[in-house]
């Protein structure tokens, strides 16, 4: 693997940037592989680069139905955290959050990783005794949350300026999370594609899975139909965040996943105003400043069932009066670009890291915000396609779980991630 | 933007319904007799069709109806709408 350095950099400008390698190969389809992994969004392509790396299987082919990094992993908004309510829940994302730390040195990819504390602005008495219930849950895991008056959060959020005394919601107080963080998403997916590339694995683009294949006779896994051809594994892995009843249904296994849309949208790029990560759950908002200046805005999902990739006028004006509420001086910015995407939720809205009753069929999914999960999502579900056991960390996120009626309920902290 | 037609009020907009989330599964008739897979399905599998799904709506700025609509997953488009009796 060509190594990126300031040097490199500066060896390349001299030949005109004409002579880079190239990130990844694209080699020829085999016909068999001792693991496929369906999907090359985050969660895939880190769960890949784990089984080179950590557990030495190198036969391993990615199958994309699109292009590297088109799915989730570009469309989301980036935010990383781990201020969930569950014990179950909390040293997964704590786990998480430390593996991005160090992610930009370990992959030599540079994943502008910054960490800049997440502040809701927390505008209903019930919202704010949830918080502090996820407060006192994260102090015992060492996820730290604590409130700040007012003042304090006008101070370091100075755009808010809504939400006075005699407001519809007047603001109660804010509450932050010094470790949340934010990186550049498509680099996530595109380092962990070239260094799991370096190890081995193969990824395929424009190579959509259309039907599990079964032995006949024992029922486990043998491999996929693809729109190239049949290709074998004895392992098969779906990691296709938001499609997955669309391709478990291909051999009747019945997952508890529905599909939602949800979206997001920018505005022109502006001068500094917001280094944190702002989230007003009561009202149903969040937003961040990214780095060229545009503030990087989300609402709240589409209500029923969809598999659209566009964002609904109406999910957007809400979005829109929402923060104009509490910030009225983005009135005059002007709206650039907005989009959807489609993600499942299980139905106690914990994600599914699994064996299934087929054997050989590894699931993960109900990755609502699983942007912040890629990296300990993929370090376990490695693990689990390596060993046929579950790492400590995903060990309650099996699908047993459902077989015993004994869900972790973890609704989300914002709006929708 | 959704246009939900109202048997009663007829074609309205979206804003003025709640989504009150698919139609539950059917009841498995003699839960004495069925096994715990059966039952686990009937509870935590919902429909998640690339297609239609059948939902529920409440109509309830408008009329107070529940209505029962059938809606393409992949284009929003409403095949067919009934009150629920
Ligand atoms: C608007 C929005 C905002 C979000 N904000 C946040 C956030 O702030 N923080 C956070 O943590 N999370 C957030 N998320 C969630 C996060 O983006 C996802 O949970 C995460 O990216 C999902 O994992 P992934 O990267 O593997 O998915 P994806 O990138 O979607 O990867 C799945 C891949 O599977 C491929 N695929 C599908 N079907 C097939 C097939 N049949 N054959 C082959 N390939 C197939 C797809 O093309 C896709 O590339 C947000 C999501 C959205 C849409
Ligand atoms: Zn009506």
């Amino acid at each position: 693997m060509q190594s990126y350095s300031i040097f490199s950099l500066a060896r390349n400008a001299l030949s005109g940037h004409q002579n880079w390698s190239k990130a990844w190969r694209s080699p020829p389809l085999k016909k068999r592989y001792d693991v496929i992994i369906i999907g090359a969004g985050g969660h895939g392509l880190a769960t890949a680069y784990y089984l080179a790396k950590n557990h030495g299987i190198t036969n391993v082919a990615v199958l994309e139905k699109g292009w590297l990094g088109g799915g989730n992993i570009a469309r989301n908004t980036v935010t990383i955290r781990s201020n969930y309510m569950r014990d179950e829940s909390i040293p997964f994302y704590v786990k998480s959050v430390k593996l991005y730390e160090g992610l930009t040195k370990e992959l030599n990819y540079n994943l502008m990783y910054s960490k800049r504390s997440m502040i809701d602005v927390v505008q209903t008495y019930p919202k704010l005794r949830e918080i502090k219930r996820r407060m006192f849950n994260g102090d015992l895991h060492g996820s730290a949350y604590e409130r700040i008056e007012v003042d304090e959060l006008r101070r370091r959020i100075p755009p808010l300026t809504g939400g006075g005394p005699e407001s519809r919601l007047p603001i109660l107080a804010g509450m932050v999370h010094p470790s949340a963080a934010v990186c550049r998403h498509d680099a996530v997916a595109w380092s962990y594609a070239r260094a799991a590339d370096d190890r081995g694995v193969e990824i395929h683009q424009n190579t959509e899975v259309l039907q599990l294949l079964r032995d006949s006779t024992d029922g486990s896994i043998n491999g996929v139909e693809t729109n190239r051809g049949t290709v074998y594994a004895d392992k098969v892995a779906v990691v296709v965040s938001g499609h997955t009843t669309s391709i478990t249904d291909t051999i009747g296994l019945k997952l508890p996943l529905k599909s939602f849309n949800l979206s997001a949208f920018v505005s022109e790029p502006v001068k500094p105003i917001i280094d944190v990560i702002v989230n007003c759950p009561d009202i149903g908002v969040y937003l961040n400043q990214s780095d060229k200046g545009e503030l990087v805005i989300g609402g709240a999902p589409d209500a029923g069932q969809s598999f659209r990739r566009d964002i609904k006028q109406q999910v957007f004006e809400d979005a829109v009066c929402s923060m104009l509420e509490l910030f009225p001086s983005f009135k005059r910015l002007k709206l650039m670009r907005q989009w959807g995407g489609t993600l499942d939720i299980a139905h106690d809205a914990t994600p599914i890291v699994s064996q299934t009753d087929v054997q050989g069929l590894y699931v993960s999914a109900g990755w609502w915000g699983g942007f912040k999960a890629v990296p300990a999502g993929g370090y376990t579900l490695a693990h689990l396609i390596a060993k046929n056991e579950q790492h400590e960390l995903t060990a309650p996120f099996s699908l047993n779980r459902f077989k015993r009626l004994d869900f972790i309920l973890e609704a989300g902290t914002t709006t929708a991630t | 933007m959704l246009q939900i037609s109202c048997p009663f009020c007829g074609p309205r907009n979206e804003v003025e319904f709640v989504y009150g989330g698919p139609l539950k599964n059917r009841r498995p008739d003699d839960i004495s007799q069925i096994d715990d897979t059966t039952w686990i399905d009937y509870l935590t599998v919902p429909k998640n069709p690339l297609g239609p799904v059948q939902e529920r709506w409440w109509h309830v700025r408008g009329c107070g109806c529940w209505l029962t609509i059938t809606r393409d997953t992949r284009s929003h488009d409403i095949i067919e709408s009934e009150i629920e009796s």
